[in-house]
């Protein structure tokens, strides 16, 4: 018999008993379906032992290597501590220490952690205002030695949250940042493999996060990276991208507009159509997609279709809050 | 409800899966299967609204009951799980068509011809169910 620990709670799991059946005969509320790895609507997390590899099966890398599992395939090997998807977050305090614009509509908001903040680049958290109201952003920056996190911030008519950092937040102030969450990141391995990011608007966030990543990590296989707006004034980090292209052989940079007017350098067309004209064949590609979510849809099953597995395709889209 | 039958070949000593290559098989089929599926005219559009993933991992499930590996789909279930395609229309064509492009997956991972029979014999099985008959 092993115990399971959920907040400040025990159960017993007895030696024939998932951890799904155990949970459900002490009441816990805990979503679930098929019980059979199928649905994955038991997917939970192991904040300490790593979960037997069973109880893994058909998750993706990310996922089992933040050690997340299915709770009805898991027979534990040892005490497990364990979190619900839905259980209340821990939040941290941070200081705003950048506040400035990235272009007419896109905030850069960096805030800056007493302590180490662990996550991986492309992950995302949650804000929240003192008031309890709260909004998800993609963290647009890898680990750095200074503890801070990086945001870009779009703002959105009529948006309560965005309008707040936009118009009311400045430097020095302190905000409350969720623990990392998301599926949508680099691993370090298959150094050759080709990746293939493709965002729309502050989509570029994460994906600028992973591609740092890899390149810290020396990624060798081609790295393509379509951003895509309407117009001009939309995209960001123009300059940058161009001058690590350069440093970068096998980095390479395609801004995308649909709208009319198309500067020289830049591809005519929406981002994800231009990445599958340009890329043929995806097989054995890595995908990052990230923004539109009817871009994000789209895209997933062409990259698919192009030959790109399934397990190799990440994707975290943002979901605008209504206001 | 009629529910896991043993496909284990009488004259045989394996099962179905495992001379078909169990897991295995299963991996290397559904992203070739899947892919089939949703490139074909004939159905795709039963599928324009579902979670990829979500989706794969039905496909996986659906593999292994067809591959006669362990499962726990009841008839149940499968009426269950199509009743909202019976209303956009789905018929014994599109079923024989799901039924062709994982003849063609199993053909081009060179399986035998003679489980690829028994693969399809498994599937008919589930017809009247998928069908809502």
């Amino acid at each position: 018999m092993y115990k399971l620990t959920i907040e400040e709670k025990v159960y017993a799991c007895q030696a024939d008993e998932t951890v799904l059946d155990a949970l459900l005969r002490g009441n816990v509320n805990i979503s679930y379906a098929c019980k059979k790895g199928t649905c994955h609507s038991c997917l939970v997390r192991s904040l300490d032992a790593v979960p037997p590899e069973a109880a893994q099966a058909g998750l993706k890398d990310t996922l089992k290597k933040r050690n997340h599992f299915l709770a009805c395939l898991c027979h534990p090997e040892q005490d497990m501590a364990i979190k619900l998807p839905d259980q209340s977050e821990f939040y941290t305090e941070g200081t705003v220490v950048v506040n400035e614009m990235l272009n007419r509509n896109t905030l850069l908001l960096a805030v800056a952690f007493k302590d180490a903040f662990e996550f991986n680049a492309g992950q995302f958290v949650n804000l929240q205002r003192a008031d309890g109201l709260t909004r998800s952003y993609s963290i647009a920056n890898i680990p750095q030695e200074s503890n801070t996190l990086e945001f870009h911030i779009r703002r959105l008519p009529g948006g309560k949250f965005s309008g707040w950092l936009h118009d009311e937040i400045r430097v020095g102030d302190s905000i409350a940042v969720s623990e990392p969450r998301g599926h949508c990141f680099y691993l370090p391995e298959r150094h050759g493999q080709g990746i293939l990011l493709v965002g729309t608007g502050t989509g570029l966030a994460p994906l600028a996060g992973i591609l740092t990543d890899a390149l810290a990590h020396g990624h060798s296989g081609p790295i393509y990276l379509f951003h895509g707006s309407r117009e001009f004034e939309d995209l960001y980090r123009i300059d940058e991208l161009c001058q690590l292209a350069q440093r970068h052989q096998n980095f390479h940079y395609i801004p995308c507009l649909s709208g009319k007017h198309v500067p020289a350098g830049f591809s005519h067309g929406r981002a994800d159509e231009v990445a599958l004209a340009s890329l043929p064949d995806l097989k054995a590609w890595r995908v990052f997609l990230c923004g539109h979510p009817d871009m994000v849809k789209q895209m997933k099953k062409m990259a698919f279709l192009k030959g790109a597995s399934m397990k190799d395709i990440y994707a975290d889209a943002f979901l605008a809050t209504p206001v | 409800m009629t529910d896991t039958q043993n496909h284990e070949d009488a004259t045989m000593s394996k099962t179905l899966y495992e001379r078909i290559g169990g897991e295995a098989a299963v991996n290397a089929a559904v992203d070739i299967f899947y892919r089939k599926v949703l490139s074909d005219p004939r159905i795709n559009r039963f599928f324009d609204n579902v979670d990829m993933e979500k989706q794969a991992a039905k496909q996986k499930a659906f593999l292994t009951m067809a591959f006669g590996g362990p499962h726990s789909y009841t008839g149940e279930d499968m009426r269950k799980g199509h009743a909202h395609l019976l209303k956009m229309g789905l018929d014994d064509s599109h079923f024989d068509a799901v039924v062709e492009n994982l003849g063609a997956t199993l053909q081009e991972l060179s399986v035998p011809q003679e489980l690829i029979a028994e693969v399809v014999a498994i599937c008919e099985t589930t017809r009247n169910d998928v069908l809502g008959r």
